[in-house]
């Protein structure tokens, strides 16, 4: 308890700051329209009720918040077009595989990159620049592109996703690959050692830290990815957010974003999850 | 046969580069980089020759290049609106609110129990979903994506700068009170040097943060110009070499950030071993 006390106040604190936020910002339209109607403005106890409960608010309440993720997850079969699962489970199965096919290639290429001087010098530098490059911009591109030649919508968000969560997972694994000592690859030489065993007995085992540092940043990415490619797409996170934008719908912006934040943590919990467990077994938690 | 041909000539320069990363001379580190580079490009544009692939679907780097030098001013003015206007601002103002925030919840053990998991946890967000709200608020133009930056970049800079005002030891803490220095000065002198490497780290992750989310929040709604604006609206028309030519221009406006962060870093943080040899 003493633990949650602190970040559960600072989260009501935010729940407090965001009431007063939606009042402020949603009161003009209050007014605007008493002032069609020739009405007085209205009273400010009148105010924060009307505020609460207006239907494309600027800023909605957090209630309406809740009620309308509720109504999104619960309010109709969750194979409807309109239901938050539906379109949270079409997010999560692109985000999934795409960071399934980009830390395998991830950890493949970084594989090479320990074993192959050529290789870690002509292709590092680019993996490492490509970092400090927007990446992101290319994901509509890609996507008309592979409409263009054929491939299914699951298919271009999948590449997407992974072509994000690529990149973090080579950097990260050719860091690991390459952390033991000097002594300790010296001792597996004199064990008479090849090359495959130093892999898996020493630099795999090895990596492991790194591999899970890199997995966490990359399934956050891969969701990114996802999110973006939808934006082009009809079913999806991304396309519910892009929708809501067009139409005004504030609450169902909200609900996306609620859905998708918790996604992502979830993942990256599941992700941290794992990391203990593994480390622990493999007596590396610190 | 000419799939042949280019396998050979892509062989032929991969032993090239394998040979020359044996070698052992100055300057060998950016050539093998460069060399490799190079040989992609023109395996590129050989390939989209001799196959016919249409430029609807990937353009040659010639015509990437051409396009790119025929239409600078319209390059340029997206750079300004997305990234000088848009990302620069952004973060500018989101890292300095971080830094503020950080300093002002350090005397307060309770905040920073409260806010470090918070902060952690929307570090991890897919924060750019907020960019149509912040359109919505801001309108179109560069102050919306400047809005979403803000929010993207300062969680990851609140993070590292809070870690970083920890990063003093108790000994120097000890000596700066020995010289009976009160909460600015050891604040001014100790602490936040002490955490430039960290307020570092957090400025670089920003760096690459900053761009992304103008460009996205330009998907969602801008005026005639911009990165966003300008893939989406040459998307509609097959315009993918104008497409390259704007990815071409964020990847070096990106990079180039980068390094200018990483450059002032080393200035600043010429004392602390990572910048050392």
């Amino acid at each position: 308890m003493r633990r949650f006390l602190p970040v559960l106040s600072v989260l009501l604190a935010l729940v407090l700051v965001w009431y007063g936020a939606a009042v402020k910002l949603n009161a003009q339209w209050e007014y605007d329209q008493a002032a069609r109607a020739g009405a007085a403005a209205p009273e400010f106890g009148q105010l924060v009720a009307l505020t609460m409960a207006q239907k494309s608010p600027v800023l909605p309440a957090p209630h309406q918040v809740v009620v309308g993720l509720w109504q999104g997850l619960t309010g109709q079969a969750i194979t409807s077009k309109r239901s938050l699962v539906y379109h949270a489970w079409v997010t999560l199965s692109g985000t999934l595989a795409g960071f399934g096919i980009g830390t395998g290639l991830g950890v493949l290429l970084a594989a090479a990159i320990v074993h192959n001087r050529a290789m870690d010098m002509s292709v590092m530098p680019w993996a490492i620049a490509s970092q400090m490059v927007p990446i992101v911009a290319l994901a509509p591109m890609l996507a008309v592109v592979m409409n263009a030649l054929g491939a299914s919508g699951a298919m271009t968000k999948a590449v997407i996703s992974a072509y994000l969560s690529f990149f973090p997972v080579v950097v990260g694994m050719v860091k690991g690959l390459r952390s033991p000592e000097v002594s300790q690859l010296d001792l597996l030489t004199t064990y008479a050692a090849n090359k495959a065993q130093v892999f898996w007995k020493l630099r795999l085992p090895a990596s492991m830290p790194y591999f899970f540092a890199s997995l966490k940043v990359g399934i956050a990415a891969a969701l990114v990815g996802a999110i973006v490619a939808e934006l082009n797409q009809p079913v999806g996170l991304g396309a519910r957010l892009l929708q809501g934008s067009y139409y005004s719908q504030t609450v169902q912006i909200w609900a996306a974003l609620f859905v998708a934040a918790s996604m992502a943590a979830v993942l990256v919990a599941l992700m941290a999850r794992v990391e203990t467990r593994v480390l622990l077994r493999m007596g590396m938690s610190r | 046969m000419m799939a042949l041909e280019l396998i050979a000539l892509w062989l032929a320069a991969w032993a090239g580069n394998a040979w020359l990363a044996k070698q052992r001379f100055a300057g060998v580190r950016y050539i093998v980089p460069a060399l490799f580079g190079v040989t992609v490009l023109v395996i590129w544009q050989l390939a989209v020759q001799s196959f016919a692939i249409s430029p609807a679907i990937l353009p040659p780097p010639s015509a990437i290049f051409a396009r790119a030098m025929g239409s600078l001013p319209v390059l340029w003015g997206d750079f300004v609106q997305t990234f000088l206007r848009g990302a620069l601002s952004g973060y500018l103002i989101g890292c300095m609110a971080a830094v503020i925030v950080a300093v002002l919840i350090d005397r307060s053990a309770f905040l920073q129990a409260g806010l470090l998991p918070i902060g952690n946890f929307a570090a991890a967000l897919p924060i750019v979903g907020v960019a149509p709200i912040m359109v919505m608020w801001f309108g179109f133009d560069w102050q919306s994506k400047a809005a979403v930056v803000v929010i993207m970049v300062f969680f990851p800079m609140l993070v590292n700068t809070m870690a970083g005002l920890r990063a003093s030891e108790a000994m120097q803490r000890d000596l700066m009170a020995t010289y009976s220095a009160g909460y600015w000065t050891s604040l001014l002198k100790l602490r936040l040097p002490a955490a430039m490497p960290f307020m570092f780290n957090g400025l670089k992750i920003c760096s690459t943060l900053a761009p992304i989310g103008a460009i996205v929040a330009e998907f969602f709604g801008s005026p005639t110009q911009g990165m966003g604006f300008r893939i989406n609206a040459e998307i509609g028309r097959t315009g993918l070499d104008m497409i390259w030519a704007t990815i071409a221009v964020a990847a070096l406006a990106g990079s180039g950030f980068y390094g200018l962060v990483a450059l002032i870093e080393k200035r600043v943080t010429f004392w602390h071993p990572s910048q050392r040899g």
